[in-house]
């Protein structure tokens, strides 16, 4: 299959401009700069891609939402923060390929027409950070960024903004609260960020890989991006496998891929001989597949919806039979327990005391009715909070108990 | 303007309005602890939950706008268990220390969990401790552990005051309520952030301990901090005041006081209290008898010629107070009428609604026709009958002719009633009915909170006593005094 994200991941100093620009670096530039604005967002429509931050939300249309003459600035701001458990994708395109990352924001601004863009990148990352930020400096000075833009008459700023280490500055408007020098709590919406966003202004957000995406959409055109992939869920996507696999890493494979095919063929099956016990396909938050699934779910949003779960971020983690469900949930509810930004009483609270249950049963002080009270907290956080961090635990308390619902039961009556 | 069905009840509202709000015009009071109508939705406390057909999640109602017709469901089985569970999330970690909270009786955790919960606690383990007994700045203690993380308290100094000095720190369950690094919760309005607490985090530092809330009895009144009248709840209790609170009127307070304002009430119960006229000879003051009072008065006066008589009324004093100073003066022919008022060094003041001038009612006062004392050409007289009290800068007007000329009519103790030859106790504006003009024009009644201690009374009662006693008929006098209301 032809690369389109990572084709330059192997190539020695692929993140310099000089090398980028002999792989055909910005060379999307001359057309895009030959189209109307709304033909960019029509072209990115048309191509179907959809956002790889998790939700999935098509990228053309989100782009068309900003409004017209408004009299306000519009922004661009690239979400960097990724901090979901078990992604890792966009780090990778920050440090091999920063310069593709740069050729999509130019497209996407001047689709949306802002001239000046964020990249919001997570405090952990500092080596990718460096990377990007010389990437930007070499694009100034190539004219690639700056005023008058390859003489096209566009100009654009971008600018790095680093995170402080919260995962829950990756929830869009949690990371516009930050990027304005505020606390990292999620706006109630609406209104939606296209129209109030960043300092009050139109704002778009989308993920690295999805600005990343575009630059092929631009040079190569509709057809080319759906030549792979399936109708609902075009083109290639990354998909970052962690775990009890032999070959962890990072996969560029075309949405629709069988799960089974990367598991067992792409990154060499379940390590050590052991057997496949469950897979989260998308980030920690996705509901967990059970070795049943993984024979017939294919990498793709519809596919994924049809078993329960969700292609989220691409993040897939494989776990063994040597896996205990009740401890990896406990780690899951420690892990939003901690990250919950504390604004809303549901989330603050239930997210802590989940954790607390699963703590306590771990150590084998279960009751036989955890488990409904474990039910009772996900439900009544979920779909009742600002953001969906909320729901981003009550669907793995929803999906593990349901799926693994023996272990379960072991754990809340430890005397029989 | 968008027509909706609440609870099967039509009704029509402004473009804009917040389902709560819509609400509250059926008559649906929707529980909650973040919202306030002055300040911008934060939406974090869930509480306010209901159920609208047609959406698929339940809605916040402090943040979405009625829509055309749109059917809310405030009070389905759904929105009572939605509301039952935001509680029990809320009540976890809650010290649940109600018997020493001073909130109790006016909490609204309380009031919701009795109406809407009454469930035995399912946690188990042990409670998130935060601090306790924290020094916020002068006037405000706050309770971390009491602190349902509303945030109304930081909306308010930021959005209100604009002074910025509360946040929150840490996360998720630890969140925790403080001021930035290096600030106080110190600026002119500071105590109303205990008031829109809707626990008891946020405690007045003034009124904690002192008195269980459901001791206290409400009256009505005006501040007489300052010229704004803001519009004041007195509590109080065994004839004392124990606070005031804002009461809400739109034009002149909102739903705010100043700090300076609040706990200005401190006078009332002062042990500086007159509570017994007092008369001087040789130099001695001495307690007398009301009626001995007023024989020393009424032959002082009777021996006077109007020239020689100058009234002082008060921009501190109820219109009616002064207003029987006036009739008086008509009665007798008197034309030397002035008014003291409260001066003080550097006064507070802003544009909200702190004023440099702080007497509740020179408006009224100017209004009646007095003229200021401070600053008048010195006025040569024998009797001088001053309501209030006066300022040192004030005395310098009155020139004395004779000895034993000055008498007062004042509340308190104080250097000047040390001059004074002949002083009757009068009630303040907590022991009477009346009126003040604030700086606006607005003519604002007060309510009597209690009755008059020892031989105190109402000044315009001591003026009408000495009308009568002057020999102008009972109901002439009375009836001069008492018509009108300025
Ligand atoms: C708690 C939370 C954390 C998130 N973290 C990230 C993140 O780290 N990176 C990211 O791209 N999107 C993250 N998202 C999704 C963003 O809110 C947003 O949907 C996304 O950046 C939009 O980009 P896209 O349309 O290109 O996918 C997060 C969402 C939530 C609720
Ligand atoms: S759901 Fe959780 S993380 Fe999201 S805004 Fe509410 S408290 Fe914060
Ligand atoms: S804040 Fe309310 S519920 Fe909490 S201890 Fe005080 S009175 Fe009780
Ligand atoms: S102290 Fe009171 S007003 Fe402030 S956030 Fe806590 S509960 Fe709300
Ligand atoms: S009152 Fe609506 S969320 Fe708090």
């Amino acid at each position: 299959m032809e690369q389109r994200l990572t084709k330059n991941f192997k190539v020695k100093d692929s993140h310099r401009l000089e090398v980028s620009r002999a792989q055909g670096g910005y060379q999307s530039l001359a057309k895009l700069f030959q189209m109307k604005p709304e033909e960019v967002i029509n072209q990115v429509k048309e191509a179907g891609l959809r956002g790889r931050g998790g939700a999935g939300f098509a990228a053309g249309l989100k782009w068309s939402f900003i409004p017209k003459n408004s009299g306000k600035p519009v922004y661009l701001t690239v979400n960097a923060d990724e901090s979901e458990p078990g992604t890792f994708k966009d780090r990778y395109i920050l440090e091999l390929d920063p310069h593709l990352l740069i050729e999509g924001i130019i497209a996407a601004c001047y689709a949306i027409g802002a001239h000046v863009s964020y990249v919001y990148i997570r405090g952990e990352f500092y080596f990718p950070m460096q990377r990007l930020q010389a990437a930007i400096e070499e694009a100034y000075q190539a004219g690639l960024l700056g005023k008058n833009i390859l003489n096209s008459g566009f100009d654009l700023e971008v600018y790095i903004h680093r995170g402080a280490g919260a995962y829950i500055c990756g929830e869009e408007t949690a990371l516009l609260e930050s990027i304005e020098g505020k606390r990292g709590h999620p706006r109630l919406k609406p209104p939606y960020p296209a129209i109030v966003g960043l300092f009050g202004c139109p704002t778009i957000i989308n993920n690295v890989e999805t600005i990343a995406s575009v630059p092929y959409i631009i040079q190569n055109g509709v057809q080319a991006y759906r030549a792979v992939g399936t109708q609902k869920s075009p083109g290639t996507k990354l998909f970052c496998v962690s775990g009890h696999v032999v070959r962890p890493g990072n996969y560029e494979r075309p949405l629709g891929y069988p799960l089974k095919n990367l598991i067992f063929e792409d990154c060499g099956g379940i390590r050590g001989g052991k057997k496949l016990k469950a897979v989260i396909p998308g980030g920690s938050s996705t509901p967990i597949l059970d070795a049943n699934d993984v024979e017939t779910v294919l990498l793709d949003y519809e596919s994924m919806e049809a078993h329960g779960s969700m292609l989220g971020s691409g993040g897939v983690i494989v776990l063994d039979d040597t896996t205990n469900m009740v401890d990896a949930l406990g780690n899951l509810a420690r892990f939003y327990a901690h990250e919950s930004c504390g604004q809303c009483s549901p989330c603050r609270e239930g997210t802590g005391w989940a954790a607390k249950i699963l703590d306590r049963m771990l150590s084998g002080e279960g009751r036989p009715k955890d488990l409904e009270l474990l039910r009772s907290i996900a439900d009544n956080m979920a779909g009742k909070t600002i953001c969906v961090l909320a729901d981003s635990l009550s669907m793995p308390i929803w999906s593990y108990m349901k799926k693994f619902r023996g272990e379960f039961e072991a754990y809340a009556n430890p005397n029989h | 303007m968008p027509t909706l069905t609440i609870d099967g009840i039509q009704v029509t509202v402004e473009p804009g309005t917040t389902l709560i709000e819509a609400a509250k015009q059926v008559g649906k009071s929707v529980p909650h602890f973040c919202y306030h109508k002055k300040l911008s939705i934060a939406g974090n406390c869930r509480m306010c939950l209901v159920e609208v057909e047609k959406m698929n999640k339940p809605v916040v109602s402090c943040q979405v706008t009625a829509a055309e017709g749109m059917v809310v469901k405030t009070d389905s089985e759904k929105v009572k268990n939605l509301r039952k569970n935001v509680l029990e999330f809320i009540l976890i970690n809650h010290p649940i220390d109600c018997p020493v909270c001073d909130q109790a009786g006016e909490c609204k955790l309380q009031e919701y969990y009795m109406d809407h919960s009454i469930a035995d606690s399912q946690m188990t383990e042990a409670k998130v401790h935060k601090p306790k007994r924290v020094d916020l700045g002068p006037l405000v203690v706050l309770d971390d552990e009491r602190c349902v993380l509303c945030s109304r308290c930081i909306r308010f100094c930021d959005e209100i005051t604009k002074t910025g000095e509360l946040c929150f720190v840490n996360r998720g369950d630890h969140q925790t309520l403080t001021t930035f690094p290096g600030m106080k919760l110190d600026n002119l309005y500071s105590l109303n952030t205990v008031d829109i607490c809707p626990v008891g985090a946020l405690t007045n530092k003034d009124f904690r301990f002192a008195c269980r809330v459901w001791f206290l009895k409400e009256t009505p009144s005006i501040c007489t901090g300052c010229a704004t009248g803001c519009n004041i709840t007195i509590n109080h209790y065994d004839d004392k005041i124990y606070r005031y609170l804002p009461r809400e009127n739109e034009a002149v307070n909102q739903c705010w006081l100043c700090d300076e304002g609040r706990l200005s009430y401190k006078f009332v119960n002062d042990s500086s209290r007159l509570l017994r006229p007092k008369a001087k000879t040789n130099g001695q003051a001495s307690f007398v008898a009301p009626t001995v009072a007023m024989e020393v008065l009424v032959s002082q006066v009777e021996k006077t010629k109007p020239q020689d008589i100058v009234l002082v009324g008060s921009a501190l004093e109820s219109n009616e107070n002064n207003l029987a100073l006036k009739k008086l003066a008509d009665l007798l022919g008197v034309t030397h009428l002035y008014y003291s008022a409260r001066i003080v060094p550097n006064p507070s003041h802003d544009d909200f609604l702190i004023k440099a001038d702080k007497n509740p009612n020179r408006a009224g006062v100017e209004k009646l026709g007095f003229k200021p004392l401070l600053g008048a050409a010195p006025i040569h007289s024998k009797v001088c009958i001053i309501l209030g009290g006066l300022s040192e800068a004030e005395q310098k007007a009155l020139q004395p002719k004779a000895s034993g000329h000055w008498v007062m009519l004042a509340s308190n103790e104080g250097p000047d009633t040390q001059a004074a030859d002949l002083i009757f106790p009068t009630a303040t504006f907590a022991e009477q009915e009346g009126t003040f003009t604030n700086f606006q024009g607005r003519v604002q009644p007060f309510a009597k909170a209690f009755e008059p201690k020892g031989d105190t009374r109402p000044a315009s009662q001591w003026i009408e006593e000495l009308a009568v006693r002057l020999g102008f008929c009972h109901c002439e006098a009375s009836q001069l005094l008492r018509s009108g209301s300025g």
